[in-house]
């Protein structure tokens, strides 16, 4: 299998008022990114970068990827990453 | 006939752990705790290590002579108490009967939901899948009819593997394996079943259960239903908190005791801990247990029902200490103790007076502890300590976040075995 790095996001997310919480964007280095859309939510283990937790499907720039949503104390939003970091490789 | 599944987290710390670091999962990995308060053994070791001889329990500077290169990290159990949580929540999507038997183990009773979500071995297929997938851990799933025989499933084959025992196969499965395997069974009740020659769990539930009770007491009974597959404990809804049914304080001690006047120190450290939670709780109980590790890491318990109802520091040390005395023949030393006070009433309960006991100077004990508490509070827990302190173990118990690692008893809500 192929060794990913776990990599913590700056996230902004919407608290929906049934208690779903969706993000909106994320923030890699200095760039910021829109999503586009959510595919799919589901919890999930993230065997790749080592965690578990909510596992967003999301679009991005036209791109698939998964954004993980660590519900511990605190929680903590992550993405699966390969070790060189730069947003393009990641989306 | 019920559905009852049982399903253990294969090496669950040690799985959290690998989960969560990646370039451990191919390597002997152990998860330990600090050697410097001598908390020095290993909790779980992952699959790898286990193979090399690594086992639960062994001193951190054993296991890495066993396995060079072994890797061993810290506990971190708020991840793992986490990492529980999702798990029971997981369980708790097939039945609202979900039982936990310490932090990686639960019994389910799907009896209900049979019908909607299939099969006791579908379901239990469902959940070794989703845990793997959901969480990244891996769960052995026993299926059976009844709580003990499905714990032994859950044992019989790992990891990550699903076994049903059912009214066909138990024989094969269940009967043909070591008396030791059922629930219950120790290093000791194992020694005597061998001296009547009893060495399978087979030949147990072949046995009359007159003549076992006549040789073990109660719980051969107990025992005999459990090899026969007759045991009826339900399985508690989850969320049940079940009643406080003792109350005790353990810890192994920064040093091997070697001494009775060391372990007098030590009984009464602990039961002063013990003395304030009763308190805080509104609690006495009248029997008083010592259990004893030594430094081969043999336990012993030893109880003894004093016949009134206490909660005062000195009569728990002194009763514990005595218990003692009169049962541990030093061989070798003491590691760990745990002072533990059970059958418990309210303390404003009314109880038979005895003849031969001061009550007056009982009641002045009582202020007395009530009194230390309140120094203690005000001006810290150093402030005011016995005299005998100064002559045993510096071990001022922490107060803890509370935390049920250990598994509780089988018997917790009483035998309902139906024995």
């Amino acid at each position: 299998m192929e060794q990913s790095y776990k990599m913590y996001v700056e996230v902004g997310a919407v608290f929906e008022r049934d208690g779903r919480i969706v993000p909106k964007w994320l923030k890699i280095g200095d760039s910021r990114y829109d999503i586009e859309r959510v595919l799919d939510c589901r919890r999930a283990a993230s065997m790749k970068a080592g965690g578990c937790g909510l596992r967003y499907s999301i679009r991005c720039r036209g791109q698939n990827a998964y954004l993980f949503y660590e519900d511990a104390d605190p929680g903590a939003w992550f993405v699966e990453s390969r070790k060189a970091v730069s947003a393009e490789e990641i989306l | 006939m019920r559905t009852i599944l049982h399903s253990d987290a294969n090496c669950f710390y040690a799985s959290v752990e690998m989960l969560h670091h990646p370039e451990f999962r191919d390597v002997p990995m152990a998860v330990g705790g600090d050697p410097e308060t001598r908390h020095g053994i290993i909790l779980t070791a992952n699959y790898i290590a286990k193979r090399r001889g690594v086992r639960t329990g062994s001193a951190l500077w054993e296991a890495k002579e066993t396995c060079p290169g072994l890797v061993i990290l810290p506990p971190d159990y708020d991840q793992y108490l986490r990492f529980s949580r999702y798990l029971r929540e997981l369980y708790g999507e097939y039945t609202d009967r979900v039982e936990a038997f310490g932090l990686d183990e639960c019994w389910m009773d799907a009896s209900e939901s049979c019908g909607i979500k299939g099969d006791g071995e579908k379901i239990a297929k469902e959940i070794n899948r989703r845990v793997k997938k959901e969480l990244g851990i891996t769960v052995s799933v026993g299926v059976s009819w009844n709580k003990i025989f499905a714990k032994f499933g859950s044992d019989y084959r790992k990891p990550d593997a699903v076994t049903c025992v059912t009214g066909e196969n138990y024989r094969q499965i269940v009967w043909k394996q070591p008396v030791s395997e059922l629930l219950y069974v120790g290093r000791s009740t194992s020694a005597k079943l061998k001296r009547l020659g009893i060495t399978t769990i087979g030949e147990l539930a072949e046995s009359n259960p007159d003549f076992l009770y006549a040789y073990l007491g109660k719980m051969g009974r107990t025992l005999s239903v459990f090899a026969n597959g007759e045991d009826r404990t339900p399985v508690s809804f989850a969320g049940e908190a079940p009643a406080v049914k003792s109350v005790g304080n353990g810890m192994t001690m920064p040093y091997d005791l070697r001494t009775d006047e060391e372990v007098r120190v030590s009984c009464y450290m602990l039961a002063e801990n013990v003395a304030r939670r009763l308190r805080e709780n509104g609690l006495a109980g009248d029997v008083i247990e010592i259990y004893t590790r030594d430094s081969e890491l043999r336990g012993r318990t030893c109880q003894h029902r004093i016949g009134i109802p206490t909660n005062i520091s000195g009569e728990i040390a002194e009763e514990a200490f005595r218990l003692f005395r009169e049962n541990y023949c030093w061989k070798n030393p003491v590691r760990g103790i745990c002072v533990r006070v059970s059958d418990l009433t309210g303390e404003k309960q009314p109880y038979q007076l005895s003849i031969f006991q001061n009550e007056a100077a009982r009641r002045k004990q009582r202020i007395m502890d009530r009194t230390v508490e309140n120094i203690r509070r005000r001006f810290g827990d150093d402030s005011i300590r016995r005299g005998l302190m100064a002559f045993g173990p510096d071990i001022t118990p922490r107060k803890r976040k509370e935390q049920v690692i250990h598994p509780l008893s089988y018997f917790q809500k009483g035998n309902l075995s139906g024995a």
